[in-house]
């Protein structure tokens, strides 16, 4: 059954909700990027509770002029325009007061998901809204969908990652240098304008397939994934929209292949896996490779230590230290040098006294800097400044019986 | 409306709004300053797979496991993002979207999985919170108030929320000073030898307190809306902060009466005949009042006000 789902065999309308949430997780990838390295991404969040009271009122104003009320299209119109509102109170908020943007974002969030619930409540004892089923976008629910509400998810898609990929240019330029991008003729507002037009898209686009709870996840999971693989802002946006688009495909194929999983959820679900994976196997900016990095850096401290501890004719107390020269052919099990170890031991000391003087002289500053009781000296100076340095090194004097 | 009407239908809604909307809006006022405002959001997302979880274990749908299990996924919430904040070097706004919406995203799906059908929870009942359900059918009338045999049948919500909201109290009072200066000048209140870490961590907690005892008496709305609105109207009104907290309290507790009342008598008096859902109205009043205090707060503009 999940092959199937996965291979787009489950029906016309379970293929085209799967295409539809790909395209749209893909959009949701792109923009969302913009809004992560603007660090804006809870600005989402509010734009999505306030298409809440949209839909009532557009559920309301249908029924009143003798519709049915339950069109896709028109509901998906009135969450537009209250998410447009919340967007406008929002910015107003955080630009004609004194208020942070964090407040704002929840003071609208809260409020306009208020009112929309009010206005369900409304819609309830309404003859003709007992069986709305609007609660259906709180979640998100595509199991038993019309045919041209599909063919609406799909098609919405389509165009909004049809836009984001013609505007990315100057929102890739404002989310990276903001300053370049304004001193390049950018209009700033604008461009952030249009980032939020596109964040309003993928909302209204995602309310029946994700819900208006967690489309915020859409354009926030991708984004943060896709940071963890690549430092180029060229690539994440890409990777970011790849990620989206997977998550929402697979999700959508999942949720079609048995009964009671939810669409909204297991997208998410599926997002939150590839992040986690990520966040841990992720080259260089993953938790693993952290750990690789932390025990090597660990390992070269250990050995260099004990390297100076045998130059010294010290006796070396720490077990770790010694297992390690013993393993890298130092020292014998009870930490007494080997031929190669006193070589490597008084290299080891050799380098630290050059170090010394180094770090002595006032026009090796920038070399100096980069000391850190490990690295070779000679990765840092040519031969002939290490020559140099070696004429202040004491010269052997006579033992003193 | 007539004593005997308002006392048992009324009374105890309007009085565990408003100690909801108090336990919310004190600590609300640092987490607006300390631009932590989105934590109630966050928790009151959640608490959600908490209480599933705690049904799940327990089979039944009663309180103390739940709110434990709320407790218990606010906590790991709070880890969670600390976790992947520091591991992974993502920007805390980002880092708690990921937690929140992933473990709603959970708390769904388990609920969809399992058979809840024949005990009353679901995704509504968690958001919107059913105010309206806690009256108190002993009484009479104002003089019910001084019978005991009818104060033993108050709801049990009312006292738990009272406690909450005196634990809250307590606590404000408690580390006003520490709480003061940790929140408008971290690096001076550690060169005064202030924890200021453990300051910040016990405010979440006492935050999360407060969010899961609402949750449970009045739903995630209210939360949400009573940690952010109040205080942040409160914050256009003086630059004073023993003042913004008076402020806050006397608008977290104008919204929960009068949201109160005009979902339960406005669409009366409108000519229809249901009352409209108190949570919803409790938040929309907040967010009116917020949206006066915005063009018309004295404090509103910045220090010169």
């Amino acid at each position: 059954m999940l092959w199937q789902a996965l291979t787009l065999q489950l029906g016309y309308n379970a293929t085209l909700v799967a295409i539809g949430a790909t395209l749209l997780g893909f959009a949701a990838g792109v923009t969302g990027t913009f809004l992560f390295l603007r660090r804006r991404s809870l600005v989402s969040d509010a734009i999505s509770h306030a298409t809440l009271p949209g839909v009532g009122l557009a559920f309301i104003v249908m029924v009143a002029l003798g519709g049915d009320g339950r069109s896709l299209a028109g509901l998906l119109t009135g969450s537009a325009v209250t998410a447009a509102l919340g967007l406008v109170a929002v910015q107003w908020l955080t630009r004609r007061t004194r208020l942070a943007e964090d407040s704002a974002i929840g003071a609208v969030l809260s409020v306009f998901f208020g009112l929309g619930v009010v206005l369900l409540t409304v819609i309830q004892t309404m003859e003709s809204g007992r069986q709305a089923g609007l609660d259906s976008l709180l979640l998100g629910s595509t199991a038993g969908m019309l045919r041209a509400d599909a063919l609406l998810i799909a098609a919405g898609g389509a165009l909004t990652l049809i836009l984001t990929l013609i505007l990315r240019r100057p929102m890739i330029m404002v989310a990276f240098d903001e300053d370049y991008a304004a001193a390049r003729g950018l209009n700033i507002r604008q461009v952030d304008l249009v980032t939020m037009g596109l964040v309003m898209a993928v909302t209204v686009v995602g309310l029946k397939v994700v819900g208006l709870i967690l489309i915020v996840a859409l354009l926030i999971i991708p984004p943060v994934t896709a940071r963890f693989w690549t430092d180029r802002t060229e690539r994440v946006w890409l990777l970011s929209g790849v990620i989206g688009g997977v998550s929402g495909f697979i999700g959508a194929a999942i949720s079609a292949s048995a009964p009671a999983l939810p669409t909204g959820p297991i997208i998410v679900l599926t997002g939150f896996s590839v992040f986690a994976a990520s966040l841990f196997l992720a080259p260089n900016r993953g938790v693993l490779a952290a750990i690789i990095r932390h025990v090597a850096f660990q390992r070269r401290v250990h050995v260099r230590q004990g390297l100076l501890a045998l130059a010294h004719g010290q006796p070396i107390y720490e077990r770790y230290t010694v297992r390690l020269l013993h393993r890298a052919g130092l020292s014998r099990p009870d930490g007494v040098a080997t031929e190669a170890g006193r070589a490597r031991a008084a290299k080891a000391l050799l380098d630290e006294k050059r170090w010394e003087i180094l770090r002595a002289m006032p026009d090796h500053e920038a070399a100096a800097a980069l000391y850190d009781g490990m690295r070779p000296i000679e990765t840092v100076v040519t031969s002939d400044q290490l020559a140099e340095i070696d004429t202040h090194l004491a010269a052997p004097q006579e033992v003193l019986a | 409306m007539s004593g005997a009407e308002f006392v048992p239908l009324s009374l105890t809604p309007i009085l565990i709004g408003v100690f909801a909307a108090i336990a919310c809006a004190l600590p609300g006022n640092f987490l607006v300053l300390r631009r932590q405002a989105l934590i109630g959001d966050a928790i009151s997302h959640v608490v959600l797979p908490g209480i599933v979880v705690a049904f799940l274990i327990t089979g039944t749908v009663s309180t103390w496991p739940m709110m434990i299990g709320a407790a218990a996924a606010a906590l790991l919430a709070v880890l969670l993002i600390e976790a992947i904040r520091r591991l992974g070097g993502i920007e805390p706004g980002a880092a708690m979207g990921v937690v929140f919406t992933t473990m709603f995203a959970g708390g769904v799906l388990l609920l969809e999985r399992s058979d809840t059908s024949t005990v009353h929870l679901d995704v509504e009942h968690a958001l919107m919170g059913n105010l309206e359900s806690l009256i108190w059918l002993d009484a009479f009338g104002w003089g019910s108030l001084l019978d005991p045999e009818a104060l033993a049948g108050l709801p049990p919500e009312l006292f738990r929320m009272g406690l909450s909201m005196i634990g809250v109290i307590a606590f404000v009072w408690l580390f006003w000073r520490p709480l003061k200066i940790s929140t408008f000048d971290e690096g001076f209140a550690q060169v005064m030898g202030m924890r200021t870490n453990l300051i910040g961590m016990s405010l979440v907690a006492v935050s999360a307190l407060a969010a899961v005892a609402a949750f449970d008496a009045v739903g995630s709305i209210i939360v949400i809306a009573m940690f952010i609105c109040p205080p942040a109207a409160a914050r256009l009104m003086t630059n004073r902060l023993a003042a913004q907290v008076g402020w806050s309290v006397i608008f977290a507790t104008l919204s929960a009466v009068l949201g109160y009342v005009l979902a339960g008598y406005g669409p009366l008096w409108l000519g229809a005949e249901d009352s409209v859902s108190a949570a919803g109205m409790i938040a929309t009043v907040s967010g009116i009042v917020l949206g006066l205090a915005a063009v018309f707060g004295p404090a509103r503009g910045g220090t010169q006000g």
